[in-house]
């Protein structure tokens, strides 16, 4: 039995890097809100950096809800495209350094997404994080947590179903 | 609403920075009923490819507008937070046409107030989405007994 040598390190993560940083460069409006993802392996966490425009509060002050929503929802299509690529890239059918905007993997849609706002949102960063619950063919199902300084307590937490990209699309 | 009130809403409204930062205006409001509008731009892109505005930007507009129907409520709530929201997305907005919400708060308790809303693009016949969500209502010291 002949075994492949295992890829070098960087390259593995230099290729997943690529390949996240495509996908979320890609959509300009993650952009106008600064939102940025840190990987450790295939987990993700999203981060929202603090600005003055996301406040929706300024008396006390707090985060816009608005911004909490958009937030979260970011983070479940970002992980949802995120799980669906991962194959691909692995094994080397999606070469992410040759990704664009207008070669990238076509995103999920958005059916419905409903957020449950537990305590207002503070002026510092905001972190969030996306499980797949379920992911079908054609749909899916995401939960998201969002926390600010500690971790077991959520500020917000979502749930949304998705439309997968149809694969010849 | 007087016209005094109504101006007061429109201006909270207007100066807040996140409804600032994506040009929100307020087209009307009173009476628990509250349109607000958006432009569309380019930096709300959610999908490259479509050059479709973002669900999330469409939420912020859904969130403030819901928020700012409970604030012309007759019963004169003097704060509102969002609770609970839940938004359908039926389709994709029609690119470069600006947003509409239209929120109703249609029912106030003491401390709960339920939302219904509506955002358009310019055919205002089809939906882009429905939202509905339950917000908080701040009362006055006093009224709380």
């Amino acid at each position: 039995m002949t075994r492949r040598a295992p890829e070098p390190v960087q390259v593995i993560k230099q290729r997943r890097d690529a390949a996240l940083s495509a996908l979320v460069r890609g959509v300009p409006y993650m952009q106008f809100l600064g939102i940025e993802f840190e990987r450790r392996g295939d987990e993700l966490t999203a981060i929202l950096p603090y600005d003055d425009k996301l406040i929706g509060n300024p008396l006390l002050p707090a985060l816009h809800g608005g911004v909490t929503a958009a937030f979260l929802e970011a983070t479940a299509i970002i992980g949802l495209s995120w799980a669906l690529i991962w194959d691909d890239m692995e094994s080397g059918v999606i070469d992410p350094r040759g990704l664009t905007p207008e070669t990238l993997p076509r995103l999920p849609k958005t059916i419905d997404f409903t957020v449950d706002y537990l305590r207002p949102g503070l002026p510092r960063d905001a972190y969030a994080r996306a499980r797949v619950n379920r992911s079908g063919r054609r749909y899916a199902s995401v939960h998201v947590e969002g926390w600010q300084d500690n971790r077991a307590r959520l500020f917000a937490q979502a749930t949304g179903h998705f439309l997968m990209p149809s694969r010849d699309d | 609403m007087s016209d005094d009130k109504a101006r007061i809403a429109r201006q909270f409204i207007q100066a807040i920075p996140h409804s600032r930062a994506l040009s929100m205006q307020v087209e009307e409001i009173g009476n628990g009923v509250a349109e607000i509008s958006m432009p569309y731009d380019e930096r709300l892109v959610g999908d490259p490819r479509s050059r479709v505005i973002s669900g999330g930007a469409v939420s912020a507009l859904l969130d403030t507008c819901g928020g700012a129907s409970v604030m012309c409520h007759p019963t004169g709530p003097q704060g509102t937070a969002t609770i609970d929201l839940r938004i359908d997305y039926m389709r994709a907005a029609t690119p470069g046409q600006r947003i509409t919400a239209r929120a109703e708060c249609y029912h106030v308790t003491r401390s709960v107030a339920f939302v219904r809303a509506t955002a358009m693009d310019e055919d205002r016949d089809n939906p882009v989405a429905t939202a509905s969500g339950a917000f908080t209502v701040e009362r006055p010291k006093a009224q709380r007994t």
